[in-house]
């Protein structure tokens, strides 16, 4: 479904060379690097086996263990995830296109959406002489996703500088580590390398969380000297060590804070600028509690201005939350839902489908 | 763009305010707005409906066309039915004749029940109680270790036989602990269990096996107060599933606008027993209805705030350093007692939060840096006894030194000065019962000026009430204007802020 790059892991791919069919969980394929903007001394046109050579022979480091050599890229394009039966539908009976305004505020759409929606939904129903219940569903099933579809909820994980950092907050309790867990877990089985890096080191038992999640995604942990350490300095080692062991991507994991405590906050800032020493931030996740009302909105805009947010992940769809506020947060923030979490097993997320999320809203029961 | 619910009403009642009688349409446009703003504070649907026509039956009454000031009865409604949800009287735990008392806490996942297990500890604790954790939460991975390090930190024995993480019986776990306790003579058990979504039957069915292994004699339902509509649900499920016997606010010190506290109080109609408040073990207290629906309602929470000054605060002590401010003799060494004292009292940002008023300034507040004070403790420190007892000898070599003792610039030493100096005038007019209005002395942006505008006004806080207007908007409008100058956000035309 999305295009992503990972790193060539030279002798396993040169071994099996055409891998893309030996891969049933991912497709890979090889890339010409002159597709990668990031790549200068690329060489165009040809395969990725001269290509090693080449850029390696350009830049020269091939005995240089320390400096890296900039990594051979592939396109791997990862299988989809459905959301499955999380959506729960907004009706119970037949829709009502009066009470339409009623059920999006009780779903969090929040006022102003939901008179919105429901004022356009009734004009567009006048309009297309729709009356029946299946026609009535269609429509809004049509609007909500259209106007949810947006061409940048991919994971940043396509621009080839390696290794991708990925930075993720949110306020307490909202499920951040239970997300690193999954998505460490879904990218391992993808065979990316992942470092984790327990930058909660505030609250109890934060890092061993995270740790028990590192050993069931089977990849290695940064962890804090000690409890109440800088989660800056470990924010900064573990993108060391992933850029020393070469992996693919660094998942930071970052304590809960309230959007209002503003020395909190600011420590964000901290964490993105020691990140920044050695790599390019590619995705700051925001968790968001799909529970949450509209508070939800005060906490996207507090994280975006200060963490600089990329995307959204919203977790805990699997309740009776239908989680109305994402369509908020993409329209009003601008700010894309990339992941929903579903449950507390490890594969229990999913990328997030505008067309599936609407369906599961409008669906009959 | 968005107050909080306090603001949203306070714009409201400032609208009707204006009028001497109110028609049935002022009515109608007030309650709408009403309805707009409690759900916007995420009150859910269904309480928003019964509350609102609870409000305009009253307020159609006999009660309000009569009254000297309607607007004022209207507020009057609007507060008393709000106490009426989140329960009139506030209502205490109940503790078992024969110890132990068993309290089981239960919720959604991240609403924070292992860190509220730790605070409920340590405030038994305080309450000359024996309490015991016990970690029932095998689920979510290292809960029991979060539990075992928040029991030491506050010295609370953690009953944990199975190492969780998918491990172990929760009831096994939770039976045993009842034994344990009866046998080692704790007075309070205390249950934390995994967090579970009210629609997990199995989970739910867990709970239950939990709860009859145990009997508890409460069951904390634990709530985190950022819930949205969802609250309701949430609520039906564990009020059915498990049942609850009393409610737990958490992460009341977020900006969310609490409308989760009045739903879940209607919906399960256990009684709200306390409120959690911060991320440190001592930010937990007890629940008052009437306190939170004056907070909604922008009248302040002045009991907390006496009841946590008296804490901290020597009487006798206070009614020196009135005298002193009174006979213009507050030097900047009192000043920095102050100021220390203050900071024994705990969070400074909780704490004006608590003023009459504040809500407004919530922001300003969360912005305000508390190494601020630790600044100007500094600059403080840095002076000889002769300087702090008499700032006006303070020339420019003298401020140079402090400076570069301090590690400050001379321009914050000025700015100590200055503001000391302003505080001092603040302070004395306070004393003598006056309403200072300097521009220019909100308590935040004065930095540690604040213990002293607090310490004056406290002597004469009975004087002022009293010279005060019965209307809470108004009250509380005055209020602002205590020295608290903050510009007007609101415009007219647009009672509630709303984006546009």
């Amino acid at each position: 479904m999305f295009k992503f790059l990972k790193r060539l892991r030279g002798k396993d791919v040169d071994a099996s060379s055409p891998v893309e069919e030996n891969q049933p969980a991912a497709v890979i394929e090889v890339l010409p690097g002159s597709d990668l903007p990031s790549y200068a001394p690329a060489p165009s046109e040809t395969e990725t086996e001269s290509g090693t050579e080449a850029t390696v022979a350009q830049s020269g480091t091939r005995t240089d263990e320390k400096e890296i050599a900039k990594p051979d890229l592939v396109s791997v394009e990862l299988p989809k995830r459905s959301l499955g039966t999380g959506i729960r539908s907004l009706f119970s009976g037949a829709m009502d296109i009066d009470g339409l305004e009623d059920i999006l505020i009780l779903a969090d759409f929040g006022v102003e959406t939901a008179e919105e929606i429901a004022a356009e939904l009734r004009g567009e129903a006048n309009r297309q002489g729709v009356t029946t219940d299946p026609e009535l569903r269609l429509l809004l099933k049509d609007l909500l996703a259209k106007r949810l579809s947006r061409n940048d909820s991919a994971l940043n994980l396509d621009d080839g500088t390696l290794p991708y950092v990925i930075l993720v907050v949110g306020v307490n309790g909202a499920g951040k580590t239970t997300t690193i867990g999954k998505l460490a877990r879904w990218l391992k089985d993808g065979e990316w390398e992942v470092v984790l890096g327990a930058a909660d080191t505030y609250r109890a038992a934060a890092v061993d969380q995270l740790e028990t999640w590192a050993k069931r995604a089977d990849s290695p942990i940064v962890k804090p000297v000690k409890e109440g350490a800088d989660p800056a300095s470990v924010a900064y080692q573990t993108v060391e060590m992933a850029i020393r062991t070469q992996a693919d991507i660094a998942i930071i994991d970052t304590a809960g804070r309230l959007q209002n405590k503003k020395d909190l906050m600011d420590e964000l800032g901290k964490i993105r600028r020691a990140v920044e020493k050695q790599a390019k931030i590619s995705e700051v996740l925001l968790v968001i509690d799909a529970t949450n009302g509209q508070n939800a909105m005060s906490q996207a805009r507090a994280f975006a201005e200060v963490a600089e947010v990329t995307g959204i992940v919203m977790t805990k769809l699997d309740g009776t939350a239908k989680g109305g506020i994402l369509y908020s947060l993409q329209k009003e923030l601008n700010l894309p839902i990339k992941l929903v979490g579903v449950g507390e097993q490890i594969n229990d997320f999913a990328f997030f489908s505008p067309e599936e999320f609407a369906k599961g809203l409008v669906a009959k029961k | 763009m968005f107050g909080n619910l306090s603001d949203r009403l306070s714009d409201t009642f400032k609208n009707l305010r204006g009028k001497g009688r109110l028609s049935a349409s002022d009515i109608d446009a007030t309650l709408r707005d009403i309805r707009r703003a409690l759900l916007e504070a995420d009150v859910a649907l269904e309480v928003v409906k019964s509350f609102i026509a609870a409000i305009r039956e009253r307020a159609l009454g006999d009660e309000v066309s009569k009254a000297l000031n309607p607007a004022q009865q209207v507020v009057q409604i609007v507060n008393d039915e709000l106490t009426k949800i989140l329960g009139r009287e506030n209502k205490r735990i109940q503790f078992a004749k024969s110890p132990p008392t068993v309290i089981m806490l239960a919720g959604l996942q991240g609403s924070g029940k292992t860190t509220l297990a730790g605070k409920l500890a340590k405030w038994l604790k305080e309450q000359n109680q024996t309490p015991i954790l016990v970690a029932a939460d095998l689920q979510r991975p290292n809960a029991v270790t979060q539990l075992q390090i928040l029991g030491e930190k506050v010295g609370v024995p953690v009953f944990a036989p199975e190492s969780g993480n998918g491990v172990g019986d929760p009831i096994t776990v939770a039976k045993d602990a009842i034994a344990h306790a009866k046998k080692a003579q704790f007075s309070v058990v205390i249950v934390d269990t995994a967090g579970r979504l009210g629609i997990d039957e199995e989970m739910m069915q867990q709970a239950i096996g939990i709860r009859d292994a145990v009997s508890p004699d409460e069951i904390l339902f634990v709530v985190d107060s950022m819930l949205g509509q969802d609250a309701v649900n949430v609520a039906k499920a564990f009020k059915d599933g498990v049942g609850v016997t009393g409610v737990v606010l958490t992460k009341l010190d977020g900006d969310s606008r609490g409308g989760a506290a009045l739903s879940v109080a209607n919906i399960t109609g256990a009684p709200i027993l306390f409120s959690s408040t911060g991320e440190d073990l001592d930010s937990f207290e007890p629940f008052y209805p009437e306190r939170m629906a004056s907070r909604i309602l922008d009248m302040g929470d002045v009991v907390s705030l006496i009841e946590q000054a008296q804490k901290t605060f020597d009487e006798e002590e206070s009614k020196k350093l009135a005298d002193k401010i009174a006979n213009d003799e507050f030097t900047l060494q009192d000043f920095l007692e102050q100021m220390q004292q203050l900071r024994k009292m705990g969070n400074m940002k909780s704490l004006l939060g608590m003023l009459p008023g504040a809500g407004k300034m919530k922001q300003q507040l969360e912005d305000f840096d508390e190494s601020e004070i630790a600044r100007t403790e500094a600059i403080i420190f840095s002076m000889t006894p002769l300087e702090r007892n008499g700032p006006k000898v303070l020339n420019g070599s003298r401020r140079m030194r402090i400076a570069k003792g301090s590690g400050t610039s001379v321009t914050e030493v000025n700015q100590l000065v200055n503001r000391f100096e302003q505080a001092a005038k603040v302070m004395k007019t306070m004393s003598k019962g006056g309403m200072p209005n300097i521009p220019g002395t909100n308590p935040v942006t004065m930095g540690g000026a604040v213990g002293g505008g607090y310490i004056g006004g406290k002597k004469s806080t009975t004087k002022k009430k009293g010279s005060k207007s019965g209307n809470p908007a108004k009250r509380a409008a005055e209020n602002q204007g205590l020295g608290f100058s903050q510009p007007q956000e609101s415009k007219p035309g647009s009672a509630f802020g709303l984006r546009n």
